[in-house]
């Protein structure tokens, strides 16, 4: 208990509200890498699952993803891109956006796959040409899905930049890894009570997405599956 | 790539694969001890299951070093409880995989199977056992199979906290600027997140006999008969 409180007391001292390392500021820098590795990894893995849940092609390498994507350990990939780029913090924004595709490709070429063929040919016999057929058909049905994949990205890097704290990147992760080195306890606990906090933030950010972003004819359905 | 390093470290890299093993998999079946009965319950009364829906996935959304932290006041990080400091979030982080993963399965067994089970005598448990768990086990282990490569690669990140397995490659690599280390720790867990889902897929092959004689469920056991 007197971890907790001590973890508190830290997170309502006045000092750590503002300045260059305060609170507000590294959660900025969370959020910016965070939004720009999503971003990218949005950018990239999007269109990809689209084209191959849409033709068909390429599935058995959505599976070797799906499956390398969880097995690369995300601390060593960060490591690994800060050593061989001579210490530079941005290229572990590149290993953020590595970790973050597989669920974004995964989930959207499952989602447009899993359409259900009788809409398919429903969607063609009324005449809508391939591009209608994506983009009026299997993009909504598969939105539930994309959300999902995009979620799971979203906390895959919120948790790895608290990480990346380890090789000198800012952000949230700061106080846990500096904490930790200096044995200031009080510190640790705080820091990872904000990254929880946002973590949270994030999750509930999605089920509001998810609330008008997912065609009302799907909703019923997602809600029950 | 220093080939060398890793011939001369042998031991020791096998030794840190080990713990990196011990540490992930004794989440990975308690996760499963829990969510069996979890499963049951929620598929039997399915009010239960979507607080056990939220609960497991807001646990899964909480990175992984807060998780850790908040378990050291309790459980240390350099006492004999340490081990638990990891084990009990990769523990609840299995369940986020595994629990709808046996309710999905437990929801399909089909009504006529569970309903002649009971026409033959059966009991709800002896039923749950013999019946409805083996019919589950497709489905319950491709929650399993996902649990596992997660939780060999999570381990790695309790090095923060001075106990992660192979992770020490990556914090001693960082530290001696040496990346053949972070190759050789990035390497293995790969390997053995890879090595540990094929056990797990031939063990539900083993589990599953009826569904290599179904002529439904794999045309190539029959051609090969055939053959």
């Amino acid at each position: 208990m007197n971890a907790i409180q001590s973890a508190w007391a830290w997170l309502t001292q006045a000092q750590q509200w503002s300045g260059a390392d305060g609170i507000p500021a590294r959660l900025i820098q969370h959020l910016e890498y965070t939004c720009i590795a999503l971003a990218v990894a949005a950018l990239i893995a999007l269109p990809l699952g689209l084209l191959i849940g849409h033709t068909g092609r390429g599935g058995f390498i959505i599976v070797t993803l799906a499956n390398l994507g969880r097995a690369l350990p995300t601390l060593g990939l960060v490591v690994l891109a800060f050593l061989i780029t001579n210490g530079s913090p941005a290229a572990v924004l590149v290993a953020l956006v590595v970790l973050a595709i597989p669920p974004i490709l995964v989930d959207t070429y499952e989602g447009v796959q899993g359409a259900d063929r009788d809409v398919r040919d429903a969607a063609r016999g009324m005449g809508m040409t391939a591009s209608q057929i994506l983009f009026r058909a299997e993009i909504p049905i598969a939105t539930p899905l994309i959300l999902l994949g995009l979620r799971t990205a979203a906390i895959q890097v919120v948790a790895t930049a608290t990480i990346a704290a380890y090789i000198g990147l800012g952000g949230l992760g700061r106080y846990i890894i500096d904490g930790l080195a200096r044995s200031d306890y009080a510190m640790v606990g705080g820091g990872a009570m904000v990254v929880v906090a946002l973590a949270l933030s994030v999750q509930v950010i999605f089920v509001g997405i998810r609330r008008f972003a997912v065609p009302a004819g799907i909703r019923q359905q997602a809600q029950t599956s | 790539m220093d080939w060398g390093w890793i011939s001369a470290n042998r031991g020791e890299l096998i030794s840190l694969a080990g713990n990196n093993l011990y540490l992930a998999l004794i989440p990975v079946v308690l996760g499963l001890v829990i969510s069996i009965p979890l499963g049951v319950l929620s598929v039997r009364w399915g009010w239960v299951y979507p607080p056990v829906l939220s609960a497991t996935s807001v646990i899964y959304a909480i990175p992984s070093l807060a998780l850790f932290i908040f378990l050291i006041p309790f459980t240390g990080i350099v006492t004999s409880t340490r081990d638990l400091t990891l084990i009990i979030p990769l523990t609840l982080y299995t369940l986020a995989t595994l629990v709808p993963n046996v309710v999905d399965g437990l929801r399909s067994v089909p009504e006529p199977v569970r309903q002649s089970a009971t026409a033959m005598g059966f009991g709800a448990m002896r039923r749950l056992a013999r019946v409805e768990l083996p019919i589950a086990v497709p489905v319950v282990m491709a929650g399993l199979r996902v649990a596992t490569v997660a939780s060999i690669s999570l381990v790695s990140v309790g090095e923060l906290i001075g106990n992660g397995g192979l992770g020490f490659l990556f914090t001693d690599g960082e530290q001696r600027d040496f990346p053949t280390e972070i190759y050789a720790g990035i390497g293995l867990i790969v390997i053995l997140a890879l090595a540990a889902d094929a056990l797990l897929v031939l063990l539900g092959w083993l589990l599953t006999p009826w569904r290599r004689s179904d002529p439904g469920a794999s045309h190539s056991t029959r051609e090969e008969a055939a053959a």
